[in-house]
């Protein structure tokens, strides 16, 4: 039993075993990637390279989502084992829960917004412009 | 600079005139609160009580004192959200037949605001989060939560979201908004005063302790678990309080985000949820009711589990279905965030939408169900001991099925549309979490007093409170849900149609009747202390109970265990008791321990003021005071002095002596 009285010390030095910790090479890749990734959207807005403001919101959503996956691997070090598992448990816990809240939310303010707010959308607006 | 800008740069907002001492009934609440505080302070003056306390108590680090003095909260912060309930039972009584009662509408719209906030934020949070704070780390075997430090703080972080709803009473008025301080009518143009940011302001502060303590109790239990407990060997209480943080984790950022725009609307005249220039109030609703129905999920969860220990302690029986106890639980948790719709069925999302949530609204049902199936066959055939605990457990099973089944018919879209927003949807949501959360913290105060003080609640006003308790809620709210059939809709001041009198009479008896229930818990806590000596509990097991927090001694010491036991079964104390597990009584070891601080208490601090001078648009002093929170915080980063060892020789001290305790007693 007492092998395991000190077990409850452990969490002082915990991060040491099993997360590895990234190498300088690990760093600068995910500082350069970071860098990039965020250079070509700036490029993008500034010059205006994409006319359509949809589809441009579009691009910067899918750098956005490639940032964060940088981000995750080489700054705070997740892969599928670190502790135990259970950070890809969390990591797969949150995607589900922000694909729910998001698209959930995009849904219901879409049937909301047509059904309540008919004057807001765009066709509506376009009417209104168009009268004489 | 002439003398009214510079009072305007310091005191912002804040006049004389916000003090309201025209009106007389918060002025006889504030001499009652200031003679009370002033006795109160006195006293401990008196009995030269402050440095015991703060040495003691306000700076501990100890899960288990702070968890009391969550419960300390939690029940004090009872009572003033109680009183707001007496008020608004007394005013719906009276004002009929061009009576207007003695509330006008300006001051009973911040009394049903109020009590809705104080009840969810400042009462059912802290009694919950108390709870798992006290009981999680002796299930689990744990010295100490996982950041022992953070916990001090989120609890002051809490009372400082507390202070300042109290604050609102006397300085300023709070908001008038109901609960959840929908816009526009919680945006500048309709609520251009002090009410919802001190609505904004005292949540967004107990919202960072509220947060703080969900990630810490997950890092408890994920990390902290004795040897050999694993993930399908906790008890069941552990097993719900980890899905209750884990949506407090999720949830709460949600809240957090949602309020900071709101705040942006009325403070940097932003427009995302205003009438105009492109805002959408819909998108306030659809937000906060992400973060608010899992939140209903945090405040039931972990009564769910307190009602699985009892169950079984008083059943004398292993727990009927402990893996699907566990499965319910974590379908709960993931489905919770998929029905957030049915609060706002009539808000016009149309029909496909509303099937979608009505159908998950009743799916989640399914495993709520099938808990209280578990429990029913737990006490099959038990031996079932009739204690105070007990009692609130049966008295939870019958209540609360009846809300799960009101709430059931609430999830059917056309129903909704003839119930939202009446006194049926009230009656149906106390009927949850009075039958539910309250009956379960005070079946689990009754369970676990023994434990944290050493003796055991007079078991005669325990009945009391009980029996007034389930008598008085449904006297109070069966009433409603006739009212509600009867088109009757919420939060209103007056009536005209004077036979639906009778109905809010009844009601008012009934709230009566909860008022005895409250004062004999009072007197029960009063008389258990007078009676220490008769009910003391020397085995630190009263209960014959299955779980680990029974193995060590009442109260635990600051270590609570002196070795670290080894578990073999999700009944592990039980399973020891079986096998005659022998008390060891040599080999101890120093012990390594966090040691007190103020760091939590004084940043806390800081974060009052700071919300207060947001509040009033002091802005000097906003800024003075967040500048002294960082520095504190950034200073205490600095504090190396963080630990120390409790020798062995002390530890073996303590261990003998209970050593002995248990052979002269047992």
């Amino acid at each position: 039993m007492s092998a395991h009285a000190e077990s409850h010390d452990h969490h002082d030095d915990h991060g040491h075993d099993d997360a590895p910790h990234s190498t300088m090479k690990g760093y600068m890749t995910g500082f350069f990637l970071a860098v990039v990734l965020t250079a070509i959207p700036f490029w993008l807005v500034m010059d205006k390279v994409i006319p359509d403001s949809r589809t441009l919101a579009v691009v910067l959503l899918i750098f956005g989502a490639i940032q964060i996956v940088v981000h995750m691997i080489y700054f705070l070090h997740m892969n599928t084992k670190s502790e135990g598992g259970w950070n890809m448990l969390a990591l797969i816990f949150t995607l589900v829960l922000v694909v729910i809240t998001l698209s959930g939310s995009i849904w219901v303010m879409y049937h909301l917004n047509t059904n309540m707010m008919p004057g807001m959308t765009h066709d509506m607006t376009q009417q209104v412009k168009n009268l004489p | 600079m002439n003398t009214p800008d510079l009072a305007k740069l310091i005191f912002g907002r804040l006049t004389l005139e916000a003090i309201p001492y025209h009106e007389p009934i918060l002025l006889g609440t504030f001499a009652m609160v200031a003679i009370g505080g002033i006795a109160l302070l006195g006293l401990i003056t008196k009995a030269k009580l402050w440095g015991y306390l703060w040495k003691e108590w306000f700076t501990s680090i100890d899960h288990k004192k702070i968890g009391i003095m969550y419960m300390v909260l939690g029940i004090v912060m009872l009572l003033r959200g109680f009183a707001d309930a007496l008020m608004m039972r007394a005013q719906q009584a009276l004002a009929f037949n061009g009576n207007p009662g003695f509330l006008p509408p300006h001051h009973y719209d911040q009394v049903f605001t109020a009590h809705g906030v104080i009840m969810i934020f400042f009462v059912a949070m802290p009694l919950v989060t108390g709870l798992m704070n006290y009981v999680v780390p002796l299930q689990i075997g744990a010295r100490d939560v996982a950041f022992p430090f953070l916990n001090n703080f989120s609890f002051w972080m809490t009372v400082s979201g507390a202070l300042l709803v109290m604050a609102s009473l006397f300085v300023g008025e709070f908001a008038r908004t109901g609960w959840l301080a929908y816009p526009p009518l919680s945006g500048l143009a309709q609520s251009p005063d002090v009410g919802v940011d001190y609505y904004i302001w005292s949540l967004q502060v107990a919202g960072v302790g509220t947060t703080l303590s969900g990630i810490n109790l997950v890092a408890t239990i994920v990390k902290m678990r004795a040897p050999g407990m694993s993930m399908m060997k906790m008890p069941v209480f552990t097993w719900t309080s980890l899905c209750t943080n884990v949506l407090i984790v999720a949830a709460f950022p949600v809240l957090t985000a949602c309020l900071v725009l709101l705040s942006l609307d009325r403070y940097a005249g932003t427009n995302f949820f205003t009438n105009d220039f492109g805002g959408n109030a819909m998108m306030y609703v659809n937000l906060i009711w992400i973060w608010g129905h899992p939140e209903v999920y945090i405040l039931v969860l972990p009564v769910f589990g307190v009602f699985s220990e009892i169950v079984s302690t008083f059943s004398r029986k292993r727990l009927f279905g402990y893996a699907s106890m566990v499965y319910a639980t974590v379908v709960i948790t993931v489905l919770s965030y998929l029905v957030w719709l049915h609060h706002f069925f009539t808000m016009g999302s149309g029909a496909s939408v509303n099937s979608f949530f009505g159908i998950t609204t009743m799916i989640i049902s399914i495993p709520t169900g099938a808990k209280i199936f578990n429990w029913l066959f737990t006490m099959y055939r038990g031996r079932i001991k009739f204690e105070v605990p007990m009692l609130w457990t049966i008295g939870f099973m019958v209540t609360f099925v009846i809300g799960g089944m009101t709430g059931v018919m609430l999830a059917v879209p056309p129903a909704d549309f003839l119930l939202h927003n009446s006194l049926f949807l009230i009656a149906h949501f106390h009927n949850v979490i009075i039958g539910g959360v309250v009956f379960g913290i005070f079946a689990a105060i009754n369970y676990w007093f023994p434990k944290a003080f050493g003796y055991k609640l007079d078991a005669f006003w325990g009945k009391c409170s009980f029996w007034f308790w389930l008598v008085g809620f449904y006297v109070a709210f069966m009433p409603l849900y006739v009212l509600g059939f009867m088109g009757v809709t919420r939060r209103m001041n007056h009536f005209e149609d004077p036979s639906l009198q009778i109905w809010f009479q009844i009601a008012a008896v009934g709230a009566g009747l909860i008022a005895l229930g409250i004062g004999s818990f009072i007197i029960q806590l009063y008389v258990s202390w007078k009676r220490r000596d008769e009910l003391r509990d020397v085995s630190g097991d009263p209960w014959h109970g299955r779980t680990l927090e029974w193995a060590t001694s009442s109260p635990p010491p600051d270590y609570n265990f002196a070795f670290t036991p080894v578990v073999h079964d999700s009944d592990a104390w039980w399973q020891m008791k079986e096998h005659k597990a022998e008390r060891r009584t040599e080999g101890y070891l120093p012990i390594h321990m966090p040691k007190n601080t103020g760091a939590g208490i004084i940043i806390a601090g800081f974060a009052f003021v700071f919300g207060f001078a947001m509040i009033w648009h002091m802005w000097i002093l906003a800024g003075l005071s967040f500048v002294a929170l960082l520095v504190t915080a950034i200073g205490h980063t600095f504090n190396y002095k963080r630990d120390y060892y409790i020798p062995a020789e002390e530890v073996a001290r303590t261990e003998t002596a209970r050593t002995e305790e248990l052979a002269n007693h047992v």
